[in-house]
């Protein structure tokens, strides 16, 4: 193999592996190590930076970065970095002084944000301190989109939300909420010199079996519940429930049923338990406040008498697998099941809806009536519209969406300064020793053996009896710092100067997890096979040094690698050194602008 | 110095043995050796042996005397029997715990001061009764621990750090212990594990006193340009007579060599060392040849490694001595008491 180039900003990248699954790259073992040591406006600051709601994410974010942490490949579980977020938004102290100002002066150009959800409201942030005009229109009557109508409030509470998008209101937001765009040809009329549409992905899928027309006043379409929930306009269900659907939504709507007088409720799923679409931890939540989950159950039909619905004719199906491995629901041959019910909630699904957007404006849309938009640029087929959030590719979720803003954001930036939008800014990266003494860091490497903490919830009693009443209740001080110290410190690099080396395998011989080989060169599927320890993880890189003086090389397995700096610490030439890349990524501003124009 | 406490995570994967151990079952204590100390890969290779030969730790008994090398114990086999004896005493303490209790594996850890200075009369009484163990000295031919003056293993002429040239003849472990009847004598290096292993395996399951010589770079005071126990010296000088593999059991051997270049040794316990030879004119069966052999070639300034002799039948201690096959510790009243009968019988003979 060819030696390593540390010097590419990927390579370290992907050694923080919860930072390179974060969709906004979130330098989260910085922040980590700041909350570990009390530093919680730091910690949230970083995050804001980066993903711009980290209350609303510390409770509510679909977490990339769990099942990527490398913790989990080590031991059970991954640190529960989502959690730390909150406790960083919990315990910080008043951060107004540190955001940026409300620019002094316009600098003339005007950009239309279509819909207020996190999408466009992280373009609003990047470009507003830029000295943009940003004009935000939204049907509903605040801010926030999908994050205030479809997030029950026991989840995340108004005050976190309000918080977080005033912040961003605050910078000069010009809002018109309760307005909402039903022409696109009407809004390129006004002369903006940028659009952002991040309308979300507004549509309930419905649900027509028999029974359908004739039930309609007890059945409801997921969203648009909990949407009418959480404005106020719903506040009593039946007593019998029947959730159909196995996503986020369904979870959301069956625990909010049982805030509002549902107390036999249950959740019904087409396919198997464990490929439900729902987060584990949210169906888990959803169990513990005795929602039982049935699966393998298509529904056939809505009974019905007098006008009002009785319940849900089920047909029993199995999974099974054709020759390629796909997975198909067949009959399993059983009698059908009835399950009686009051209301039903359809969470099967949503769907973009873009009937506001006229199709001979130069706007393209593909088969399924999706706009084609440009991954890394966010740019529709008409130069100055950009999608984003759940607009561009379909439901996603939160952090995907301040992804999209950001890129958008930096594409707004460019357009307007006459630059191409397709040159994309890499990252900023410093790499910088982390020693202090002879065998001291300036980060804790000692690991801790704690095995995940759980978030303290409140008791069921009292949580079920107010839809508004937080469920969690976040980590003290304590736990948040027992938490925070099972992260690996990802990013504090092993780096290996060649030169140095004398080949004494001090470094090997003290790994703990073996990942340290000295050895002729090969190709990369011949090395993996050599080497002190298994090597399985193809996705995961080998670090490998050029030539020593006993012409081997050093390959280092980074999958396992627990970043305890034990190699730096047993080597005698400091030929091994631990050092921090902290990997920030540029956002719109004159950082993400080429230098000639700058 | 580490402060830290080695993690406890390990790798998940990692191969277990028969006995179901992972070779971090073997490990001691974190080492408080110097950084990059030849001692730490010994240990390491010592932990890898008994890994591979999936010896049950608890059987095991670890000695040692005084200095760097005589830490060592401690890092690794943290739950086998350990004594750290008086300086250069290990042999006769071990000698002892073998005449108790045949039924341990005995590994004798000691350095170039504790055994070629201050014990040298231990190691050589060790060595020419056939005392069953392993004993590896961890040579670096340095007082590492009062800051590098020369030890009686320093080769003439070689400079210490300081720019002193050593004027005393260096004591050679290997021909003594040639000379003193040892039944297997090796000498190998810390930086070459793929070497030190297999020659760790075959020592611990040689019945008789096993003897190798292991040159460990001292990095704090012996790894300059001057010195001949320096990494690069000895990468430089090592000439390997031979490369040794361990079949355990009687297991089948199918590869193909060429004619010459293989042998076959097979040891009391059934296991096989097949050694691959390096040096095609090299016959590790030949005392007197060997002791020739590395005289030559010590005189050019060669350092000779690999199994340099080895004795396929040998007798130890107990057989010279005729001593009770089980443990002391398992005898009964039964069989340490003879009887009054027999007492008054002997009385009278004595009369």
């Amino acid at each position: 193999m060819q030696p390593t180039d540390i010097r590419d900003p990927r390579y370290f990248h992907k050694v923080v592996d919860c930072q390179w699954a974060c969709p906004a790259h979130t330098p989260v073992p910085e922040y980590i190590r700041l909350i570990a040591a009390c530093r919680f406006t730091d910690a949230y600051m970083i995050n804001w930076e980066s993903n711009v709601f980290p209350g609303i994410l510390g409770r509510t974010c679909d977490r990339p970065c769990e099942p990527a942490c490398r913790r989990g490949r080590v031991e059970k579980e991954p640190v529960a970095i989502c959690r730390l977020k909150r406790v960083a938004a919990d315990y910080k102290d008043d951060v107004r002084s540190r955001l940026p100002k409300k620019a002094a002066k316009t600098n003339g150009k005007r950009v239309a944000l279509v819909g207020a959800g996190p999408a466009s409201l992280t373009v609003a942030r990047d470009l507003l301190p830029l000295g943009y005009e940003v004009v935000c229109f939204d049907g509903d009557p605040q801010g926030g989109g999908m994050m205030r109508t479809q997030i029950p409030k026991f989840r995340l509470p108004e005050t976190v939300l309000d918080e977080e998008v005033n912040y961003i209101l605050d910078l000069g937001l010009e809002t018109r909420f309760g307005q909402r765009i039903d022409s696109m040809k009407a809004l390129l009329g006004q002369g903006f010199d940028a659009i952002f549409v991040g309308s979300g992905a507004p549509r309930g899928r419905n649900l027509e079996i028999p029974g359908r027309q004739e039930a309609a006043a007890n059945i409801h379409i997921g969203i648009d519940w909990l949407s009418s929930v959480s404005f106020g306009h719903i506040n009593r269900i039946g007593r019998r429930v029947i959730v159909l659907g196995g996503g986020n939504t369904a979870m959301d709507c069956c625990r909010t049923s049982r805030r509002l007088g549902g107390d036999d409720v249950k959740v019904v799923v087409r396919s198997g338990f464990e490929e439900m679409k729902a987060s584990p931890w949210e169906k888990e939540d959803a169990m513990h406040e005795d929602i039982p989950i049935f699966n393998f159950l298509v529904p056939k039909e809505f009974t019905h008498k007098g006008g009002k619905l009785t319940g849900i004719v089920f047909e029993k199906v199995k999974a099974e697998y054709d020759a390629k491995g796909r997975r198909n629901l067949v009959p399993a041959g059983e009698p059908p099941v009835h399950m009686e019910c009051d209301d039903v909630l359809v969470a099967v699904g949503q769907e973009n809806a873009f009937p506001w957007i006229e199709r001979d404006i130069g706007i393209e849309f593909d088969k399924w009536n999706m706009p084609v938009v440009d991954q890394a640029t966010m740019a529709s087929t008409l130069p100055h519209v950009f999608f984003g959030g759940d607009a561009a590719f379909g439901p996603k979720n939160i952090i995907w969406a301040v992804a999209h803003g950001h890129d958008a954001a930096i594409s707004i930036d460019k357009l307007c300064h006459g630059e191409p939008v397709g040159d994309r800014p890499p990252p900023m990266v410093n790499l910088f020793s982390q020693k202090m003494g002879i065998h001291e860091w300036s980060y804790d490497n000692d690991i801790s053996n704690d095995l995940r903490f759980k978030v303290p919830h409140r008791p069921k009693e009292i949580a079920l009896k107010d839809v508004r009443l937080e469920v969690e209740l976040g980590f003290d001080d304590k736990l948040a710092f027992e938490e925070a110290q099972r992260c690996l410190n990802c990013d504090v690099q092993t780096v290996f100067e060649r030169n140095l080396c004398i080949e004494c395998d001090a470094c090997a011989d003290i790994c703990p997890v073996d990942c340290i080989t000295f050895t002729h060169n090969g190709t990369e599927a011949d090395l993996r096979s050599r080497l002190n320890a298994p090597s399985k993880n193809l996705t995961q890189d080998l670090y490998v040094s050029d030539a020593l003086k006993t012409s081997r090389v050093l390959v280092k397995d980074e999958d396992l690698c627990l970043h305890c700096g034990l190699c730096a610490e047993r080597c005698p030439t400091g030929a091994w050194d631990m050092q921090k890349s902290l990997i920030q990524m540029v956002h719109a501003g004159h950082e993400c602008r080429s230098r000639s124009s700058a | 110095m580490t402060y830290i406490a080695k993690p406890k995570l390990r790798h998940p994967d990692l191969p277990k043995n028969k006995l179901g151990y992972t070779r971090r079952d073997y490990e001691g204590s974190i080492s408080t050796l110097c950084a990059g100390c030849g001692h730490d890969s010994i240990s390491a290779a010592i932990i890898q042996a008994c890994f591979e030969l999936d010896l049950p730790p608890h059987r095991i008994a670890k000695l040692s005397g005084i200095g760097c090398s005589s830490k060592t114990p401690t890092y690794f086999l943290g739950s086998s029997h350990g004594f750290n004896s008086v300086h250069g005493r290990m042999p006769s303490v071990l000698t002892g715990a073998n005449l108790a209790n045949r039924d341990l594996i005995y590994l004798g850890v000691s350095g170039d001061g504790d055994s070629a200075s201050i014990g040298l009369g231990q190691f050589a009484h060790l060595m020419r009764r056939g005392v069953n163990m392993t004993y590896i000295v961890e040579n670096n031919g340095v007082y590492g621990l009062t800051k590098g003056q020369f030890s009686a293993t320093s080769d003439k002429g070689s400079k210490s750090k300081r720019g002193a040239v050593n004027t005393d003849a260096p004591i050679d472990l290997v021909g003594m212990a040639l000379q003193l009847g040892a039944t297997f004598i090796a000498r190998s290096f810390s930086g070459d594990k793929t070497q030190l292993v297999p020659l760790i395996k075959a020592a611990l399951t040689h019945k008789g006193a096993a003897f190798i010589d292991c040159i460990s770079p001292c990095v704090a005071f012996n790894n300059h340009v001057g010195s001949t126990k320096s990494f690069d010296y000895v990468r430089e000088h090592n000439e390997s007579v031979n490369r040794l593999d361990i079949i355990e059991g009687r297991s089948e051997i199918t590869a193909d060599y060429a004619p010459g270049t293989i042998e076959m040794v097979t040891q009391h316990d059934g296991s096989v060392l097949r050694l691959h030879k390096l040096a095609l004119d090299y016959d590790p069966h030949d005392r007197i040849s060997a002791m020739t052999y590395l005289q030559q070639r010590h005189a050019q300034g060669e350092i000779v490694t690999g199994l340099l002799y080895v004795d396929p039948e040998p007798d130890d201690l107990h057989d010279y001595m005729n001593t009770v096959e089980r443990p002391l510790n398992e005898l009964g009243e039964q069989e340490l008491c003879p009887g009054s009968k027999l007492l008054d019988k002997l009385n009278a003979a004595l009369r």
